[in-house]
């Protein structure tokens, strides 16, 4: 049972997989056609019976396009495991929705009480304010392929951002995706290499990684924002080279993880994924059951997009 | 207070200058009086807080969040006051967000006691940029990346033909938030009235000698008088009467910064009407002390009576601005340069003297002065002699840096070969290239041979150089940390750089021992294996020839 198409979630290679019809159609994009022996799509809501008297079903976490959190339930006992998820509103994918449960597995991707996310919109104005005030230079946003760089489309959209998107090659097939899958995005193009130099004024997104590679330095004096909850902590933000840093995250905050574990009504919280200790140390005070859950997992695909560097200093001691 | 802290943020992370200057004229276009001039205030360093210190914010975020979680955190950011702004908890209904102006007004004027709760209040109606900008206010810790110089400029920006020196020229004179200064940039309102009695000039900067093609031909010795270039700092000791009659005195850095309460034992030499520019120096036992020993009085917080005795400040005079209220400054140079020598002489106080001429009849005997100052004039002070100033006989004194008028000839930089360890991506236009260069000289360590760093330099080379370097620095990485990569520096293989500096000082902090002043690449010795490289007793030899 997989809870969406991020790396760190979803691989190829299993024998049978049970998941949303878009986190399938996601994997597949990704992996292959014949990325599992079998698969089973399975809608939000829908109750599947598996073996041994469990009921399962899907139900949206409001991550990206297709992500759910998945409901398990045997004789009246009901364990949600939350996969990625987040509270605020997101024109690209279907609103979290609150299970009520007994047991939570939550994420804790931004599990400390630094991590409060402003308003996504708020976040986009800086970067249309930028785009304004330097007309000659182009705006480099660096968000990861799946989800992050749809988002920032859609919200340009919303801000009355009127010309074309563009996007870096790798993002491209992802990005026609989400539009085929009805997620209205605009004009969106991707960047025609020998014509950077031309695209002074305009938003291009792309992956972290690309704007420290060589396919940045034909860009017109390029400003290089970076779109990540991670931007929130101004050390962060340098060490990944951001000048515009925003903070758009598709995770919850402290705040959400705190509002949502007690909206959940759960007496029993599994913390994963992040900063456990702070979550767990939170839900004790909460008079909560709570212990980390050290998964053995596939990292953060945010993370592997962002590069992860010691302080220079000490790289470079003189 | 949220538009300016956004600004704040934004600086913080530009690192273009022109960019900032943008940025910076931007906000001052859009926002209103008093508030802008507020801004201007604090980013130029303009204000000061009494009551308002770091402790009073660390009883506050104790007395609201959990100490676990504030250690967890703590640890995570890395800063303090960035901590508590992210962490300090929403009040929900406190919406009503305080001006800076407000802002500023309240932490000069609450009462101690008071200030705490003023303090909380303020937090809680700010958003996380918000509060950031006000704790490093309150801390005094608003390094922010824009210097006042740069301020200054966008202020200019504003107005039609004004220049970033015209601002300063008015500057002293006045108080925020700035009101007559920001009318007059925007053509409303006349230039302001300084009434500061011993205002800023902003200093006549020379040009390097060797920029002028062919300069021994084109330029006539004959209009030309020399001096020496001393290795001190440039400062502007004024002095004027207030509309009481009282004299008042300041002590200036070339950038218009005021160093008085560095400098007492200098202030009280600055006891006449007028305004010199000169050069401070340390001058004991008649003898000038290397800008190292100058640099050991600057590193000192407070100024104690032994530490003013042990570094005796002192002006070596260049020029002479203004003489009791008149304006010097449009005569000719040789003219102005009679009058300061008539005026240091009535002056009589020791901590003052004049800045020697060199006599030259042809720039041969002047080159000839400039490779040995010490038998060209320099004498027991010779090591204290950076270079030549070479200023025309008829030039007025200019603000900024005229073309033609005064030139620098420095003696030759100090020179050494040193071997590649390690690039940084650089910032600005050249984020995509590792531009930031650190170099390394060899030494007898436990296993054998070694190179320790010592300096990092990243000026001095084209930009087709800056392009081949970038190109050996991909190809020879050896190791990645983040935006720093490690490049192959065996004995065989790897990258010889020569570097000029313009000096050496002792250096606890580096590991070498050594700490190099404006070190650059001069030359890429493509030729060179590392191993003939310079040694480090190579530079302890020239930290002893330095004394
Ligand atoms: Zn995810
Ligand atoms: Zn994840």
């Amino acid at each position: 049972m997989i809870t969406h198409g991020h790396s760190d979630h979803a691989r190829a290679g299993h024998g049978a997989v049970m998941a949303t019809p878009e986190t399938l159609r996601i994997m597949a994009l990704r992996y292959g056609e014949d990325f599992a022996r079998s698969v089973q799509p399975v809608e939000y809501g829908e109750i599947v019976k598996l073996k041994g008297g469990v009921q399962a079903s899907f139900h949206p976490a409001g991550h990206v396009l297709g992500s759910a959190q998945i409901l398990l339930e045997w004789k009246g006992f009901r364990a949600v495991i939350s996969g990625d998820y987040k509270r605020e509103r997101d024109p690209t994918c279907a609103p979290f929705t609150v299970i009520p449960c007994d047991l939570f597995i939550t994420e804790a991707t931004f599990g400390l009480p630094v991590f409060r996310h402003p308003p996504a919109r708020d976040e986009i104005a800086k970067l249309v304010d930028s785009a304004e005030l330097f007309p000659e230079r182009a705006h480099l946003v660096g968000a990861y392929s799946l989800g992050k760089a749809q988002r920032l489309m859609a919200l340009l959209r919303e801000a009355g951002w009127q010309r074309p998107i563009y996007m870096h090659g790798a993002m491209v097939r992802i990005s026609e995706f989400y539009k085929a899958e009805g997620v209205p995005l605009g004009d969106i193009r991707p960047v025609v290499l020998d014509e950077r130099k031309k695209l002074g004024g305009e938003i291009v997104i792309c992956p972290p990684s690309a704007l420290q590679e060589l396919w940045s330095r034909k860009f017109p004096d390029p400003v290089s924002a970076m779109a990540s909850g991670w931007m929130r902590v101004r050390a962060r933000a340098r060490q990944n080279g951001a000048e515009l840093p925003l903070v758009i995250s598709d995770h919850a905050d402290w705040d959400d993880l705190g509002r949502t574990i007690l909206d959940t009504g759960a007496q029993e919280i599994w913390v994963t994924h992040g900063a456990e200790e702070a979550l767990v140390h939170w839900c004790e005070t909460q008079g909560l059951k709570a212990k980390p859950l050290h998964l053995l997992g596939y990292g953060d695909e945010e993370a592997e997009e962002l590069a992860k560097p010691p302080e220079p200093s000490e790289a470079a001691p003189i | 207070m949220n538009r300016f802290a956004a600004l704040l943020d934004r600086l913080a992370y530009e690192p273009r200058r022109n960019a900032k200057i943008r940025l910076m004229a931007d906000y001052f276009r859009e926002t209103e009086d008093p508030e802008r001039g507020y801004a201007l205030a604090a980013i130029t360093g303009a204000l000061t807080f009494r009551h308002a210190k770091p402790n009073v914010i660390r009883t506050l975020i104790e007395e609201r969040t959990d100490p676990y979680l504030f250690d967890l955190s703590r640890d995570f950011v890395g800063d303090t006051a960035e901590t508590i702004a992210l962490m300090w908890p929403a009040e929900r209904g406190s919406n009503y967000v305080p001006a800076l102006g407000e802002i500023i007004l309240g932490l000069q004027e609450t009462s101690k006691l008071d200030l705490p709760g003023q303090i909380a209040r303020w937090l809680d109606a700010l958003d996380e940029t918000g509060r950031w900008a006000l704790l490093k206010l309150i801390t005094g810790a608003l390094r922010i990346g824009a210097s006042a110089r740069l301020a200054k400029t966008a202020v200019a920006s504003l107005g039609e033909n004004i220049q970033p020196d015209d601002v300063e020229l008015v500057w002293h004179g006045l108080e925020p938030p700035y009101e007559t200064l920001f009318a007059w940039v925007e053509g409303r309102g006349p230039r302001p009235e300084t009434e500061n009695p011993a205002p800023f000039r902003p200093p006549m900067l020379a040009t390097a000698i060797e920029d002028t093609a062919n300069w021994r031909e084109a330029l006539d010795p004959a209009d030309f008088t020399a001096e020496w270039k001393w290795d001190g700092i440039r400062v502007q000791a004024a002095s004027g009467r207030d509309p009481e009659g009282t004299l008042s005195a300041r002590l200036y850095s070339r950038t218009g910064e005021d160093v008085s309460g560095a400098f007492p034992d200098l202030l009280g030499a600055i006891d006449f009407e007028g305004a010199i520019d000169g050069e401070l120096l340390i001058l004991k036992e008649g003898r000038v002390q290397s800008f190292n020993v100058l640099q050991q009085r600057l590193n000192r917080k407070a100024i104690t009576p032994k530490l003013m005795a042990d570094y005796p400040a002192h002006i070596r005079a260049y020029d002479l601005l203004v003489e009791g209220e008149e304006d010097l400054r449009g005569l000719p140079f040789a003219e102005r340069r009679i009058r300061l020598e008539n005026f240091i002489r009535r002056l009589g106080n020791p901590r003052i003297d004049l800045s020697p001429q060199v006599k030259f009849a042809d720039w041969n005997e002047l080159t000839a002065a400039r490779a040995d100052p010490a038998t060209g004039g320099a004498g027991v002070d010779a090591d204290a002699v950076e270079g030549l100033m070479l200023k025309r006989k008829d030039a007025p004194y200019v603000p900024g840096r005229p073309k033609g008028l005064w030139f620098k000839w420095k003696r030759d930089p100090f020179n050494v070969d040193a071997v590649l360890m390690y690039a940084q991506r650089g910032s600005g236009k050249r984020s995509s290239f590792y531009s930031d260069y650190t170099f390394g000289v060899w030494r007898s360590g436990d296993e054998g041979e070694e190179l320790v760093p010592v300096g990092k330099a990243y000026f001095g080379f084209t930009d087709e150089e800056l392009a081949e370097l970038d190109r050996f620095v991909r190809k020879n990485t050896i190791n990645r940390f983040g935006p720093v990569r490690e490049v192959t520096h065996e004995p065989d293989t790897g990258l010889v750089l020569e570097v000029a500096f313009e000096g050496l000082n002792r250096s606890t902090r580096h590991r070498s021992g050594v700490a190099m002043r404006f070190p650059r690449i001069s030359r890429i010795r493509w030729d060179k294996p590392p191993k003939e490289a310079d040694r480090i007793e190579h530079l302890e030899a020239l930290l002893r020839e330095a004394g």
